[in-house]
C-alpha cells in the first residue's frame, strides 16, 4: 500500500486495484470540516479553484438520492463539469456519492466516501475514490476505454510502489 | 476529480497498458533488467502468444521497447513515458493540496467566526 507523504499531511494510498485513498488532517472541528465539504458557498471558496478557473454552477441537493452539480470555467474557454448523487449522508461525518465527469477522458463513474474523524479539535479527512466497482455492481456497460484512465491512476501508484523498493 | 488539462491520448494509452496486472508484473520485472519474450513468459502460466500480446500493448505505449540483439529481441523499459504519467500523478497530488490547503484558510475563517458561540458553551 506505501501512502506516499506529501506537503504538509496529505497521503495518497492505493488500498486495492480500483482504489484511491487520499488522507488530510485540518486543525478544525469535523461539523465545518463537513460545511465545507456540503455548502455550496463554502465549497466554492476552495475546491477546484486554481489559477485561470472560476465557478460556473455549484448546486447541491444533499439528502439521499438526491444529486450535486459542479461545473468550472477555465483558460481558453475550457468547461470541466461533473456530477454525481448521494447514496448515504451521515453529518457530520459521512458522505457517500457517485461522481462522474461531463468529459469523456472521465466519462466512467465512481464512488467516493468521504469520512471525517474527529480528534482534540483536529479532523482526519480520508477520502475513498472506488473506479468500475459500482459499474460492475450496477450491471452500467462500460468500455475500458472509458475508465482505464481512473483505474490506471491507482494502477500506476501501485506500480511506481513496487518500483521504488 | 483532476484539472482537465492533464488529459492527453498519450496518458491514456499509458494507463491503460497499466490497467492490467499482468502488465504491471512484466513492467517490474523490466525494472530490474531486460529479458526476452521467454523470460518474461516464465513467471506467468501464459501461453508466449499470450504474452506477446501484452507486451504490444506495452509498446503501444511506449513503455517499453526491443533491443538490438536479433536473437533474443531482449525488451526494454523505457523510463520516459512513466516519468510523464508520474509527472500527472503528481500533478493530481498538487491539485489537491492546493485545495486543502485553501480549505485550511477557509476553516481558520469559519473557527475564527464559530468562537464566541463556542466559549459562551463552555463557560456554562
Amino acid at each position: 500500500m506505501n501512502p506516499t507523504k506529501i506537503a504538509s499531511t496529505l497521503e495518497i494510498s492505493t488500498p486495492s486495484d480500483r482504489e484511491i485513498r487520499m488522507t488530510r488532517v485540518f486543525n478544525a472541528p469535523r461539523n465545518l470540516v463537513f460545511d465545507a465539504y456540503t455548502k455550496p458557498e463554502l465549497l466554492t471558496r476552495w475546491m477546484g479553484v486554481m489559477p485561470g478557473w472560476s465557478w460556473a454552477v455549484c448546486e447541491i441537493d444533499l439528502r439521499v438520492g438526491g444529486t450535486f452539480r459542479y461545473v468550472w470555467h477555465g483558460p481558453d474557454g475550457v468547461e470541466m463539469g461533473m456530477r454525481g448523487s448521494y447514496l448515504e449522508i451521515i453529518p457530520p461525518y459521512r458522505i457517500v456519492s457517485t461522481e462522474s465527469f461531463d468529459q469523456k477522458w472521465y466519462e466512467g463513474e465512481c464512488v467516493e466516501t468521504v469520512t471525517l474523524e474527529e480528534s482534540d479539535g483536529r479532523t482526519t479527512l480520508t477520502m475513498l475514490l472506488r473506479y468500475d466497482n459500482q459499474a460492475v455492481r450496477d450491471g452500467v456497460l462500460q468500455s475500458p476505454a472509458s475508465t482505464g484512465m481512473e483505474a490506471g491512476f491507482s494502477n500506476l501508484a501501485a506500480l511506481l510502489a513496487t518500483l521504488e523498493r | 476529480m483532476q484539472p482537465a488539462t492533464l488529459s492527453s491520448p498519450q496518458l491514456d494509452a499509458i494507463f491503460a497498458a497499466l490497467a492490467d496486472p499482468t502488465r504491471r508484473a512484466i513492467l517490474a520485472r523490466l525494472a530490474s533488467g531486460d529479458a526476452s519474450v521467454n523470460e518474461l513468459a516464465e513467471p506467468f502460466d501464459m501461453s508466449q502468444p499470450a504474452i506477446s500480446k501484452h507486451l504490444k500493448v506495452l509498446e503501444g505505449a511506449g513503455l517499453i521497447s526491443q533491443g538490438q540483439d536479433a536473437q533474443r529481441r531482449p525488451r526494454r523499459l523505457e523510463a520516459k513515458p512513466l516519468a510523464v504519467a508520474n509527472e500527472w500523478l503528481e500533478r493530481y497530488r498538487k491539485f489537491w493540496e492546493a485545495n486543502y490547503e485553501r480549505l485550511d484558510a477557509l476553516l481558520e475563517e469559519l473557527k475564527a467566526a464559530d468562537t464566541p458561540k463556542r466559549r459562551r458553551t463552555r463557560g456554562k
